[in-house]
């Protein structure tokens, strides 16, 4: 018989966090760090505003583009928060954060088209390349620039072929942002470059200290810019698949064209759910968005302080709920550090190379957790380290 | 300073095990701050006690809890007070409100079997000059105490490792 296997589908490689899944969850009694999802459940508004719609009799498709008064509710949001203006007919409501990903890469590519993506950075970017014709061209970033993007590497990085630059700030897994002064100095290398900016900004409304900052918002920038984001993360809703890419008219009807084609529309209950989020938020000015930002605040401090304690240097991430230390002190890679850690103390965090080979030194550590959790698993951390330095 | 009073008391009225570095560091203060913030709250009697949560189902000490709803009269010059204080004073008494609605005082007792309740309420409470009636409820089961639910709660619904 025939491979029918396709040769990108054979290249792409398998994600690192899931091989270390398999493992963990076949040792009893392992508590884990490894998860990438708020620890709350969706507020309760939230998740009646969909049965109620569902008692309703809404499970029939939506348009295409999403729900008006969600689209709208967006547009809105957009503007209050990050002083981003986006017509409701520029929004694209898609199935998660992750189909704006792909809808976009493939609204994008073409054969051979190199796109830069800072590393460490999420999982599916390099592969949602890869599936759409592109070329995926790590720009490795490190702890000494904060894990942020300078205008140094991107111009080591650009060729001829280089037709746009990821930018997934806050960032998973590293928690680094890029505060105005940083946006300040890349923009002009973009523009040389005449690059087009993906920013992922799922993590926006996880910021400690300063309010993040969509370069979508810089004059001029609108027009080379897809802004991605979604409810997963904000309002504890990952298990609904709703998130959303606002982007210039031309750009987003080529969005529109790929996801009627391969998606239709975002599951409709999921859309109500989202609107009631956002039409509620406005009416209390995002309470538990506030709520839920204090409190990863403290377990952030908690984290970074005790890990440091532990003797792990820990960079103070300013953004999402993931702290990224180097564990290079022990003389072991991230991936033995999270095996023999996984082995010996039952505790799971994720390897850092899982996120581009330039974490290879680090591991991954989510706060996403009970504060009693998290005691109990840098006390684990504490006690290896202790063993094997 | 009230503020940061209030952050203090969301984080041990969590966990009251916390030491003062552990919640400076939470709160991005200095640890001389926030032990000064406690102390001046235990003084003010803000912070009443530092107690543990027991599911008292999994100890097995045969002890009885009730509620007992209290109908009395007010006393002139001093309303529910002085009644209160004289309630209070029995060591069978856990906890004492006052209410509002269809009785004035919610009293919880605990004794180590049902008829020490009975003998309680029939020879203590009832007994009080200014107390009217009593209605006593037999506590069955805790499902939630101060937020925390007894039931140890399957483990958790996220998967252990995700993006």
């Amino acid at each position: 018989m025939k491979n029918f296997i396709s040769d990108t589908a054979k290249e792409i490689k398998p994600s690192g966090i899931r091989k270390f899944f398999d493992v963990v969850s076949e040792i009893p009694g392992a508590i884990s760090l490894g998860v990438g999802e708020p620890d709350f459940i969706t507020p309760w508004g939230i998740r009646d505003a969909a049965i109620k719609s569902i008692q309703k009799g809404n499970t029939q498709y939506t348009s295409n583009r999403g729900i008006t008064p969600l689209r709208e509710n967006i547009s809105k949001y957009l503007n209050d928060h990050f002083n981003l203006s986006y017509d409701k007919d520029e929004i694209l409501i898609t199935v998660g954060a992750s189909e704006g990903i792909d809808v976009t890469l493939r609204a994008i590519c073409n054969l051979g088209d190199e796109i830069l993506v800072p590393e460490p950075s999420y999982v599916s970017y390099a592969p949602c390349i890869q599936l759409a014709g592109g070329v995926p061209v790590p720009v490795c970033c490190t702890v000494e620039n904060g894990f942020r993007l300078t205008p140094e590497m991107i111009e080591l990085a650009v060729t001829k072929k280089s037709k746009a630059i990821i930018l997934p700030y806050p960032n998973n897994p590293t928690g680094a942002i890029m505060e105005k002064e940083y946006l300040d100095k890349i923009k002009p290398i973009i523009e040389k470059y005449d690059l087009l900016v993906i920013s992922d900004e799922i993590y926006a409304e996880l910021t400690y200290g300063s309010k993040h900052v969509s370069i979508a918002s810089y004059e001029g920038f609108r027009d080379r810019c897809v802004l991605i984001s979604g409810f997963s993360k904000a309002f504890a809703m990952t298990g609904w698949r709703i998130g959303y890419v606002a982007a210039p008219p031309e750009l987003s009807q080529a969005m529109l064209k790929i996801h009627q084609y391969v998606i239709m529309c975002a599951p409709t209950a999921s859309q109500y759910a989202a609107n009631y989020a956002l039409s509620d938020g406005f009416n209390d000015n995002f309470a538990v968005i506030d709520d839920m930002r204090t409190e990863y605040d403290r377990r952030r401090r908690f984290m970074v302080s005790a890990l440091n304690e532990a003797g792990l240097s820990c960079y103070e991430p300013k953004g999402s709920f993931y702290v990224f230390p180097s564990v290079k002190s022990t003389g072991l890679t991230g991936d033995e550090f999270a095996n023999q850690l996984l082995k010996e103390e039952k505790l799971a965090v994720v390897p850092g190379s899982a996120f581009g080979d330039c974490g290879l030194y680090h591991i991954r550590c989510s706060y996403a957790y009970s504060m009693n959790n998290l005691t109990e698993a840098v006390k684990r951390i504490g006690r290896f380290v202790k063993k094997i330095k | 300073m009230e503020k940061l009073n209030k952050d203090i008391i969301k984080i041990i009225s969590e966990d009251c095990r916390y030491s003062t570095s552990k919640i400076a560091v939470m709160l991005g203060e200095n640890e001389e701050t926030i032990s000064t913030a406690i102390e001046q709250m235990e003084n003010d009697g803000i912070i009443v006690k530092y107690a543990a949560i027991i599911d008292e189902e999994k100890i097995s000490t045969g002890s009885v809890q009730a509620l007992i709803e209290v109908k009395v009269a007010p006393q002139k010059n001093k309303g529910f007070d002085s009644i209160a204080d004289e309630i209070y004073e029995l060591p069978e008494v856990k906890t004492l409100y006052l209410m509002s609605g269809g009785f004035d005082l919610a009293v919880f007792v605990e004794g180590k079997t049902l008829r020490d309740v009975a003998r309680f309420v029939s020879e203590r409470l009832s007994t009080l000059d200014s107390v009217l009636s009593t209605a006593t409820h037999f506590i069955l089961k805790k499902y939630k105490i101060e937020g925390a639910v007894t039931k140890s709660e399957d483990s958790s619904k996220r998967l252990a490792v995700h993006p």
